[in-house]
């Protein structure tokens, strides 16, 4: 247990140490959580809602009914 | 009524967000999975030789794939997104089976990247050299494993197998998880494309060092930069050309309308010629090419819709207006089976002429045929920029190994303004790929017309041009970045 908490230490302190000796990577870590806070937190709950809701069966019925549909137009 | 709401300007403009969002992706791939081999070498040569000056090389390219991949990294997921919300029937009818390897990747690509970038960039003088080699590969190796699974998904939707139809939950569902995950034609996907990305990292690291030379600055590190990459180079690009012809076989075999469109071949035979560009070819090299037999024969957009063929292998084809008819027939089957009460339903009802079930969707034979000119040229593209950037590979080595290359600023000026086309031939070989394989989102199966989500126009236009702003600015910002990098580079 102890060896283990003892890694887990070792890992933290290795990142918290490697983000504050950044200096260039700095910029490029600003990039990467601006450019995940516009795809989860304004993309996604905005404009990429998922097209299909419900249960599996009712977008089983719903993709099912798109298909035979077709079969009426043609 | 489904087809007759959608509106065609509505699947351009979702198949238009699809393909900019993939060739912005693919920007950073193929630099990602090049460079990453570039370094490892680098930092391998450190490991052997103790010098400092290969640790300095090894962390300059560090560097540039670090910016790549800060830039690149999660463009990825902005797809998966558009799966869900634009291509929710496809989502819906493959999604058994589309979404284990995505799943897979995106595990895979979080754990060992998260892991092994932190300890390359952080872990130096932190952990032992060896450690650090191993994480410097590990890297590549996990970009790669992502990379693998990702056209595992993608060399499916050419080739869809290992699955079975259940009209029940109206989906395909995974029988064959090898036979989906090992595909040949997958493996033969995967080297080509990963190998065309070593390509595209040795082309770049070729063309900075040649800017650094013209301007008289850290010639060592791009002397010895041009000797590793074009090593890369040259390796990659005749693994490129070996899987391009095993490419060149498999699509022949499974998506002739593909190679008839990249052909402009209307009219197919035995013995068919290879176009070099409209008005010049030579004779039965395109048979020799899509069968290795110079009597081959192979068929043309005519054969394929109209007439029928027997194939090379002896496998009579149908001509694509009766694929349609037992694709209705197909979609009646499939309506019927929906329509009855559980009791009455026998699964053969459902499934019989599944495998021309997309036919169903098609209301015009012409709707099968691919942009011609559009494939034809990318093709050409393609081909033409990786012979040139191998024969430019070629002669930077062996000026580079001779110490002369510095001498010859022409060839600096060619290696330098040659960068972009790698990129170039790289979109283009999936415009050869994805637009070839039109209209089928999955081969056969569902066209992108069925794939389709019923979505008011205005919310797809509105996220494109999110888009295109949102890449701008990324792209800007990596230029920046990355040329800032380059100039404020000082090994001497």
């Amino acid at each position: 247990m102890k060896t283990l908490y003892s890694f887990l230490r070792n890992v933290v302190t290795f990142y918290v140490e490697g983000f504050q000796s950044m200096t260039w990577g700095r910029t490029l870590w600003i990039i990467i959580v601006l450019k995940l806070v516009i795809l989860f937190a304004v993309l996604r709950p905005f404009f990429f809602q998922p097209a299909l809701q419900g249960s599996e069966e009712e977008k089983a019925v719903i993709v099912g009914e798109n298909f035979s549909k077709v079969l009426k137009k043609s | 009524m489904f087809l007759s709401t959608i509106n065609p300007e509505m699947i351009d403009w979702a198949r238009a967000q699809f393909a900019l969002t993939a060739c912005y992706h693919w920007l950073f791939v193929p630099l990602t999975l090049g460079l990453a081999v570039v370094m490892g070498i680098m930092e391998t040569i450190y490991y052997i030789k103790k010098d400092a000056f290969w640790k300095q090389l090894a962390q300059f390219w560090q560097k540039i794939f670090g910016i790549n991949f800060a830039i690149g990294v999660a463009t990825g997921i902005i797809l998966e997104f558009e799966f869900g919300t634009n291509w929710s029937n496809y989502s819906w009818f493959v999604g058994d089976i589309f979404g284990a390897p995505l799943a897979i990747e995106g595990i895979l690509a979080f754990f060992m990247e998260a892991t092994f970038v932190a300890v390359m960039f952080f872990g130096w003088e932190k952990v032992s050299r060896r450690f650090h080699l191993a994480a410097t590969w590990m890297t590549g190796v996990g970009a790669t494993l992502s990379a693998w699974w990702i056209l595992v998904a993608n060399s499916w939707m050419q080739h869809p197998r290992g699955m079975a139809f259940n009209p029940d939950t109206v989906r395909y569902e995974m029988q064959d998880f090898m036979a989906v995950a090992f595909a040949p034609e997958a493996v033969t996907k995967f080297f080509h494309t990963v190998l065309s990305g070593w390509m595209t990292g040795a082309v770049f690291v070729v063309g900075v060092s040649a800017w650094y030379l013209l301007r008289h600055r850290n010639k060592r590190l791009a002397i010895e930069s041009c000797k590793v990459a074009t090593i890369v180079g040259v390796v990659a690009t005749l693994g490129v050309m070996f899987t391009g012809d095993r490419s060149g076989i498999d699509i022949a075999r499974y998506q002739p309308m593909k190679l008839a469109a990249a052909e402009g071949l209307y009219d197919g035979g035995k013995g068919a010629a290879l176009s070099i560009v409209p008005g010049i070819e030579i004779p039965q090299a395109l048979s020799f090419l899509a069968t290795h037999d110079t009597n081959g024969f192979v068929p043309g957009i005519n054969d394929i819709l109209y007439r029928g063929y027997t194939s090379h292998e002896g496998h009579s084809e149908l001509p694509a207006t009766e694929k349609m008819k037992l694709g209705k027939q197909a979609l009646e089957n499939f309506k019927a089976y929906r329509a009855s009460l559980p009791a009455e339903r026998t699964s053969e009802q459902a499934t019989l002429q599944m495998d021309y079930f997309g036919y169903g969707f098609i209301t015009h034979e012409q709707a099968l045929v691919p942009p011609v000119t559009l494939i034809y040229w990318a093709f050409r593209i393609m081909v033409g920029g990786g012979m040139w950037l191998m024969a430019l590979l070629i002669a930077v080595a062996f000026l580079a190994y001779k110490n002369r290359l510095a001498h010859h600023r022409w060839i600096l000026y060619l290696a330098l303004w040659s960068t972009p086309l790698v990129f170039i031939a790289g979109q283009c070989g999936w415009i050869v790929a994805e637009v070839g394989r039109q209209p089928w989102a999955i081969q056969d199966l569902l066209p992108v017309s069925a794939a389709i989500s019923q979505l008011p126009i205005s919310a797809v236009l509105t996220t494109f041009c999110i888009f295109v702003v949102l890449f701008i600015i990324l792209l800007i910002a990596e230029v920046r970045i990355m040329c800032k990098a380059i100039s404020g580079m000082n090994a001497e």
